[in-house]
């Protein structure tokens, strides 16, 4: 059988995930395999950047896929400092730190007209709540 | 106990600082010395937000650094200090002959500079001011985390990645 692309089926990502080295390829890689919805996130990665660098390659990424929620990975990271600098010039801007993949399959299925804010609250929980230690 | 690390990085306070040094050995404090950060109290809290409660952050422009070196020297706690160009590290260690040892942990490429390590791009003027460093005595080393080969200047500035 032929292999049929639907165009109308390929969304605009609604999110940009950003970390160190591979973090945020892997973890769309993993939401792509587990939901099928990689699609929903576009990924950056700060290796070999600088802070002004990862800044505008933020700001690229986020104006391509007109995305108002930013994931990155540690609250110290450079992602991180630089998300928070772009929250000056974009106030509708969202930034959530300390991203997991829960959080990220939680943020896939959330409905499109829900808030970001919202969505990334209810994500952000589902990702705290899974965090789990089995002694 | 003097100051663990003096580090020249343009990310300043990032993960591999926070984590990747300050873990292993056990930071109790950075003295971060930049102007623009000093004078701004919203970049300031940016920093503070991104560290460890264990952990505090000292902000100093370049004028006072040679006082605050002094004093943090003399903290009983493990400390590192972060600038986040060479000239400001080449300024601080011509005035504090107690500096060392250099750490170059990150200069990001940006137009004129030539790749030395991946982490390490640098302009004709960089390098002069990295061996005027080492002309006074100081041990110049790169290295982004503590589990890399820390790779002597001379050796820095004869790299090519590329080639």
């Amino acid at each position: 059988m032929e292999s049929v692309t639907n165009e109308s089926a390929v969304t605009k990502p609604r999110a940009v995930i950003a970390g160190h080295a591979g973090f945020a390829v892997g973890l769309v890689s993993a939401v792509q395999q587990i939901a099928g919805k990689g699609d929903v996130f576009a990924s950056i990665s700060n290796a070999g950047l600088s802070g002004a660098d990862i800044e505008s390659t933020m700001l690229q990424a986020l104006d391509a896929s007109r995305a108002n929620v930013l994931f990155t990975d540690l609250p110290a990271g450079s992602c991180t400092m630089s998300a928070r600098r772009l929250q000056r010039s974009r106030p509708g801007l969202v930034v959530v730190t300390g991203v997991n993949l829960a959080t990220l399959l939680e943020f896939a299925f959330r409905p499109l007209d829900e808030s970001d804010v919202d969505a990334a609250n209810a994500s952000a929980e589902k990702g705290r709540a899974t965090l789990m230690v089995f002694p | 106990m003097p100051i663990a690390l003096y580090r020249i990085d343009d990310r300043l306070i990032h993960g591999q600082v926070v984590v990747g040094w300050g873990q292993p050995l056990e930071l109790r404090f950075i003295v971060l010395i930049d102007d623009e950060v000093a004078s701004s109290e919203w970049e300031q809290e940016l920093y503070r937000m991104g560290v460890p409660p264990e952990m505090e952050v000292y902000f100093c422009d370049v004028a006072a650094a040679p006082s605050a070196l002094a004093k943090y020297s003399l903290d009983s706690r493990i400390g590192l200090l972060l600038v986040g160009d060479i000239g400001t590290m080449q300024r601080l260690v011509t005035e504090n002959p107690g500096i060392k040892t250099v750490n170059i942990g990150g200069v990001h490429h940006s137009p004129g500079r030539t790749p030395r390590l991946r982490y390490v791009f640098l302009t004709p003027a960089e390098e002069d001011g990295l061996r005027a460093i080492a002309a006074q005595g100081v041990e110049v080393t790169a290295q982004d985390v503590p589990g890399a080969r820390p790779v002597p200047l001379d050796e820095l500035l004869s790299n090519s990645p590329d080639a």
